[in-house]
């Protein structure tokens, strides 16, 4: 069995727990060292880029739902300028989330060259 | 006024397949399937710290989003240099070589350049293409996915219709919406009926990309697909998206532990305006490039939306399936396209499908449109409810595993109604609908919306505001099923919450067999390494594809005719030879009036002897009925009956109805007049043929009779009932008892 990321057992999540109302939205995600371990997987198999996605993803388990998709709809065409996309990596990065940083600020970069900015 | 082209042109032209469009290949819009003289030659160059500054003839300085996504993250520059020098030829052997392992492949894959791959997969013809797919899928079980949608986003019917596909086999199961707003309706409900249809079944509703996540993040879902990729910069960001955002999209399901897969397709981008001169093949490679390189674990493509374009150019199908098996290459699940009706035609779709079929794919379809044509809301499938039947036929014909299975009716009946009495209930339970039972009712017995006039439009509305406002999870609707009474289901979907949590699922081409194991490149990867290894049904599943529902067995049939038997037959005695010129002897088969009483015309064996009797009478001669007990061969039953004739002249008769005239004086296999084709034969006919012996025996000239012709595969029909009317007529055979005379009482 494995951890949900609310630190429960997932053998803990059973229908009884939800009957009685004590299971909570954190008891059904996945857990940041799973998806480590996942990445791990992902490598032995002959697929680094998944295992890269998997640790971005680890450290997406920490944000909210609603910081996801704003995250998102940030990086999507002609959204942000340079300074907001950067405000954002800073945001990650000071919470852990050093890869999403990264790929943030590699987006801004080719948006400045391709001209995906939005108007400053 | 024009002249009109002559007879076989007109009825060529109204045939199906010239609905379809064909294009003529124009490489500057991008209508040419492989290589245009726009694709750019292989190349990659790489400085000395790793960095791709070269790629597929474009500098640095000059990438696009998805040359710079890809030279970022897509490239292996470890084995790029080994890669990029193999001779195209060379590589593309190593596709088909069984002695080359995939694992040795996808390592020289994971450094070829789109341009590179795009050159070697160029190279095989189709049965190199199926070979390749055999060898180099990633999961060694095949499977297959529906689409579930209706016009009405009615909840009763997509659970009704999701408990079908699953109890059909599919295992993963994609709904959408003719209407926006009812997305959370048809999640909760399409989720619902999977479960009752089976336990592991993925689900995925395909809308606008962040309501799909949001959708996800509460559980509703199981899976994700529409996340689409372009092979240029300029329909990239029409799509409102670029590799980045793209690629956090990937990450953010998989944060939730959620599976995804991008969706690709050659023909996306000359159909949108946008494919700079270069091929179909060449962007769909650079799109299983971005896929890869953004982590993706795997890719729907296969042309999808835009598989009718591919299908209109020279090469444009063989195209597709080398998309396709581009996508194994780059080690990922590949969901093989085989979604978007392509043609008009039955003859061309299936020669579409047929390869990949045969070579088996993750999933053979990326949506089988589980529900009929026009409930499709993706548009009509390549294969639908109408196919179904046809599907199972072709996996039986081929032993082939499609990913499907013959489901019994009355167990689908009951999954029916179980699904969706279970939406019902949780509607009702969670406060998002009250339905009615002549809705539900109509919803159990429906083929498709048009059988559910009962449905009301604005409860999946409804139901999905209150769904969205009030937070409605997953954790919810297992709650709900649970005090419901369905606590089986409440049970699988809640292994379906635990398994994001395990996250086992998110590894390359994960899906669930019904014990919840998981099967991916992981866990059960592809061995395929040339006859005798690899993938083969066994057992169970084995069982399931050989056994149709439509099959019948030589008992089944002895069943059918014994409800025919009247006991009209009597024996009177040893048939002795006749004198009278007037006498013409009906010998019929052994099993007449005995095991068989039905011809296959569906006319009893009473009724044809009644017409053969009254056309002899017609021409004033008198017919003996005669059992010839040592022969099944028609030719012999009519010329054993000819020798015991006073005339010289006999009908031979075999019980399903085959008949013929003999004379004493021919060769067994020779004979006056024959009806070959027992299906067809009318009692009309009968009393003609009877009426006919009469003027050979009086030497009057007979009437010609035209033989019965179908121009239907009546043979297809009744071959299975011939080889066992056949066996229970050999079966009927004692030469010992030599020829008896018969009465037959009316």
């Amino acid at each position: 069995m494995t951890t949900a990321r609310s630190g429960r057992d997932s053998s803990e999540i059973t229908l009884d727990a939800v009957r009685d109302g004590l299971v909570s939205i954190d008891d059904i995600r996945i857990h940041p060292d799973t998806l480590e371990h996942q990445a791990t997987v992902a490598e032995a198999n002959a697929n680094p880029q998944l295992a890269a996605n998997l640790r971005r993803a680890a450290e997406l388990t920490g944000l909210p739902d609603d910081e996801v998709l704003a995250v998102y709809d940030a990086l999507r065409p002609r959204r942000s300028t340079t300074v907001q996309l950067e405000t954002i990596a800073a945001s990650l990065e000071s919470r852990g989330a050093a890869l999403n940083a990264a790929l943030v600020r590699e987006a801004a970069a080719a948006y400045a060259r391709r001209g995906l900015l939005a108007e400053g | 006024m024009a002249e009109q082209p002559i007879g076989r042109f007109r009825f060529m032209d109204a045939q199906r397949v010239n609905l379809d469009g064909f294009a003529v290949e124009e490489p500057s819009l991008g209508l040419v399937a492989f290589d245009s003289p726009g694709d750019p030659v292989p190349n990659l160059a790489v400085d000395a710290s790793g960095r791709v500054v070269e790629l597929d003839g474009r500098a640095e300085a000059d990438f696009d989003v998805v040359d710079a996504f890809i030279a970022a993250h897509g490239i292996d520059v470890s084995v790029a240099g080994e890669v990029m020098a193999l001779d195209d030829v060379a590589l593309a052997r190593m596709l088909v070589d069984v002695a080359v392992p995939r694992s040795e492949v996808v390592r020289l894959a994971a450094g070829a350049t789109p341009a590179k791959l795009a050159r070697v997969l160029a190279q095989l013809t189709p049965a190199e293409l199926v070979i390749a797919m055999t060898k180099m899928r990633a999961r060694r079980t095949p499977s297959n996915q529906a689409h579930v949608t209706n016009r009405s986003d009615d909840p009763l019917l997509l659970a009704a219709d999701a408990a079908t596909a699953a109890a059909f086999g599919f295992r993963e199961i994609e709904t959408t919406v003719p209407v926006l707003g009812d997305a959370p309706s048809n999640a909760v409900a399409v989720s619902i009926g999977a479960a009752v249809g089976s336990p592991g079944v993925l689900v995925q509703c395909s809308v606008e990309e962040a309501l799909e996540l949001e959708l996800g993040m509460a559980g509703l879902v199981s899976y994700a697909e529409t996340v689409s990729l372009y092979g240029t910069e300029q329909i990239f960001v029409d799509g409102d998206d670029t590799p980045w955002s793209k690629a956090f999209l990937t990450s953010a399901y998989a944060s939730r532990g959620i599976k995804m897969r991008v969706t690709t397709g050659g023909g996306s981008e000359a159909l949108m305006g946008g494919a700079e001169g270069c091929s179909m093949f060449y962007l769909e490679a650079r799109c299983v490039s971005l896929a890869r390189a953004m982590g993706a674990q795997g890719v729907q493509n296969g042309g999808i939306d835009s598989a009718s374009v591919a299908g209109s150019v020279p090469g444009g199908v063989r195209s597709l399936m080398a998309e396709n098996l581009m996508v194994m290459l780059r080690n990922l699940e590949a969901c093989t396209g085989n979604d978007a009706l392509m043609s008009e035609s039955e003859v061309r779709r299936t020669s579409r499908t047929h390869p990949i079929f045969i070579g088996g794919s993750d999933f053979i379809c990326s949506g089988f449109g589980s529900i009929q044509r026009y409930d499709n809301m993706f548009g009509p499938s390549q294969w639908n409810s109408e196919d179904i039947d046809d599907y199972l036929v072709m996996q039986r014909d081929w032993t082939v595993d499609g990913g499907l299975r013959t489901a019994a009716e009355p167990e689908v009946a009951r999954l029916r109604r179980r699904a969706a009495e279970a939406v019902r209930d949780v509607y009702r339970w969670l406060g998002l609908a009250d339905l009615d039972d002549d809705w539900l009712e109509q919803a159990v017995d429906a083929a498709g919306s048009k059988d559910v006039p009962a449905a009301d439009l604005m409860v999946p509305l409804e139901a999905s505001r209150v769904i969205r406002q009030s937070g409605v999870t997953m954790i919810d609707v297992v709650t709900a099923l649970d005090a419901c009474g369905y606590a089986e289901e409440a049970e699988r979907l809640l292994a379906m919450l635990h398994a994001r949590v395990a996250g086992d699922y998110l590894q390359t081409a994960a899906i669930f067999d019904e014990q919840m194991n998981v099967l991916s490149l992981v866990t059960d990867p592809n061995d395929y390494a040339g006859p005798g290894t690899g993938y083969r049904p066994t057992g169970a599943r084995l069982h399931e594809i050989n056994t149709v529902r439509q099959q019948r067995s030589v008992d089944d049939l002895l069943r059918e005719q014994a409800t025919g038997s009247t006991g009209a037959f009597t024996v009177r005695g040893p048939a002795a030879a006749g004198s009278d010129p007037t006498d013409v002897v009906i010998g019929v088969s052994a099993a007449t009036g005995r095991r068989i009483w039905t011809t296959l015309s569906g006319l009893s064996v009473e009724d044809v002897l009644e017409e053969l009797l009254a056309g002899l009478e017609e021409e004033g001669c008198r017919g003996r009925v005669v059992r010839i007990n040592d022969t099944v061969d028609l030719g012999l039953i009519g010329l054993t009956a000819a020798r015991l004739s006073g005339s010289g002249i006999a009908i031979g008769l075999q019980a399903k109805g085959t008949a013929l005239i003999h004379r004493r004086d021919l060769a067994p296999l020779a004979n006056l007049e024959l009806f070959s084709v027992a299906p067809t034969v009318t009692a009309e006919l009968y009393r003609a043929l009877g009426s006919n012996a009469g003027r050979h025996a009086k030497g009057s000239t007979p009437e010609p009779l035209r033989n019965p012709y179908s121009d239907m595969a009546i043979e297809a029909r009744f071959h299975t009932k011939v080889v066992s009317l056949v066996a229970i007529e050999r079966g009927c055979l004692d030469p010992a008892l030599g020829p008896e005379e018969l009465e037959v009482h009316r």
